[in-house]
């Protein structure tokens, strides 16, 4: 694969952003990477980047929905366009009042839109059953794909999960 | 003497070459990513809350009991050569070592945690771990963004999990990274085949290390991309299995280096030790280069000496140009330092004759 931006290196970076609201996936080589950003990921201006982008431009395409969407947080005041541009939101309402564009990109990144990892305490703290049900899941469905090395070890970590989980009772009861 | 020049003296906590793997993995990383509730995020801050975050967790973090010994830093208290001496240690990034308005970053003695404060998000919170050992760095970081969540309250929800000020660290907030020394692969120009691979399977990887516009040194940063969907322990748990195949192939690689291309191999590594033991004047990107290579020889003992995997790696860091200015103790430009660095390598070396 090589660099998107120069053409020529091999790309070594390869990194997946919202630009305009779209996922892109961009590949650069190390030279092109230092000079246009400085650290990891989020430390691009990608839509600098994508100015000078000739292969990339054309995945960005926005639909006229979106080019037209002119949505506003009531709470911290940002615009849908302000955020296309930045990729940053600007308060946790910005997820609610955008929802209508976020959530299918969010899927798009994310392959998911509903949580499953921890949870603050306060909202009742970590959700082991929540992921034991998942772990069940995912061996149901890797049985059923006959990916036994998967399978065999989905059912070593489920009974680590509830033999952790019996453990955790006891001391509670202690 | 300022409280961050105590770190000076001791070896970074993800360099101390120890651990599972560290032959290849040279360190584990886990940083999660929260917001206050009740605040905007970063880009909507006003200064007035800006200092109230900064101010809040400046109270929290020391009284938190599993922070023993936490140093808190506020920007507004350290010079520029201080920011850049923590952006070489990995506890802050390069982004909030650059800002100019006000931020903060607590720091435990021992290195193993590190919280910014107003980084992208108002919080993020990095464990280390030397080798490989992801979860150890995940069950570390867990314990103590549950000790901080007692004294306030996270942005989160039960759909969409902890609020990012980014979509693509929304749910989990998780980001698990391990650096890996990967010299062989490179050697035998086998390592953009891996990294490639890498990008269909949603995880990054990126060149560490190395100042201007080229990265060196053979070290690369794999990490997760998804952060929503999958809970934390599934999340590290694909990365490691992927990082566990890139270890097999980079220690294949080695055994191929060994019994197939010995010769030319051999005379690679001497020649890289035999620069480093002589260089009056060294840039750090060769100076990385160079060491990457001798550290592979000390692996694979070639180099029979008193030198060992670990003192390699801190010097990885010692060259760095805050660094060498914290040794030095005065400020150095880059000329002064790339003789600096050579004297400081060459008294480093001295153990191993040629
Ligand atoms: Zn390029
Ligand atoms: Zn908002």
């Amino acid at each position: 694969m090589t660099c998107n931006l120069c053409g020529t290196q091999e790309a070594t970076i390869h990194l997946t952003e919202i630009v305009d609201s779209q996922m892109i996936e961009i590949h650069l080589c190390e030279n092109c990477a230092q000079e246009k950003g400085t650290d990891f990921k989020t430390h691009f201006n990608f839509t600098e980047l994508l100015a000078g982008l000739p292969e990339a431009a054309g995945k960005s395409s926005k639909s006229q929905t979106e080019k037209k969407w002119t949505g506003q947080c009531a709470q911290c005041g940002m615009t849908y366009g302000e955020f296309s541009k930045s990729g940053r939101l600007g308060c946790e309402n910005c997820y609610d009042a955008f929802s209508k564009m976020l959530l299918p990109l969010i899927k798009r990144i994310q392959r998911s839109i509903r949580h499953v990892g921890k949870r603050p305490l306060k909202s009742g703290g970590a959700s082991s059953h929540n992921d034991l049900r998942l772990l069940q899941d995912r061996l149901r469905k890797s049985v059923q794909a006959e990916e036994f090395e998967t399978a065999a070890r989905l059912r070593d970590e489920i009974k680590q999960f509830e033999e952790k989980m019996k453990k955790g009772r006891k001391s509670k009861n202690e | 003497m300022s409280d961050i020049d105590t770190f000076v003296k001791q070896p970074a906590e993800w360099l101390r070459a120890s651990g599972p793997e560290s032959d290849v993995v040279v360190s584990s990383r886990l940083r999660l990513a929260r917001n206050l509730k009740g605040y905007p995020f970063l880009s909507k801050l006003n200064a007035e809350q800006r200092e109230e975050i900064v101010g809040r967790m400046g109270e929290i973090v020391p009284k938190g009991r599993i922070f023993e010994r936490t140093y808190y830093f506020r920007y507004s208290g350290l010079t520029d050569l201080d920011r850049q001496f923590l952006l070489e240690r990995h506890l802050v990034s390069r982004e909030h070592a650059a800002a100019k308005e006000e931020k903060a970053v607590a720091i435990t003695s021992n290195e193993v945690v590190s919280i910014m404060i107003l980084e992208e998000d108002h919080l993020r919170l990095q464990s280390f771990q030397s080798g490989f050992n992801l979860m150890e760095a995940w069950r570390i970081a867990n314990q103590i963004d549950s000790e901080i969540e007692k004294n306030i309250e996270f942005s989160f929800s039960e759909e969409l999990g902890y609020f990012t000020a980014c979509p693509t660290n929304v749910g989990t907030g998780l980001r698990a990274s391990c650096m890996l020394h990967l010299p062989s692969l490179v050697l035998t120009k086998q390592v953009h085949k891996v990294l490639q691979a890498l990008a269909k399977l949603n995880l990054a990887a990126r060149g560490l290390y190395g100042e201007g516009t080229q990265a060196t040194g053979n070290f690369f940063q794999f990490s997760n991309q998804m952060t929503l969907g999958q809970s934390e322990e599934e999340i590290i748990e694909n990365l490691a299995s992927v990082i566990r195949q890139v270890i097999e192939h980079e220690r294949e690689a080695r055994n191929y280096l060994r019994e197939k291309r010995k010769p030319k191999f051999e005379d690679q590594i001497w020649r890289a030790l035999g620069i480093l033991k002589s260089a009056r004047v060294i840039p750090s990107s060769e100076a990385t280069q160079l060491l990457s290579l001798v550290q592979l020889g000390i692996l694979m003992e070639l180099l029979d000496s008193g030198l060992t995997k670990t003192d390699l790696n801190a010097l990885f860091l010692l060259i760095q140009p805050a660094h060498l200015q914290k040794i030095m103790e005065k400020t150095l430009n880059a000329a002064e330092r790339d003789i600096c660095r050579a004297d400081l390598i060459r008294e480093h070396l001295a153990k191993i004759s040629l």
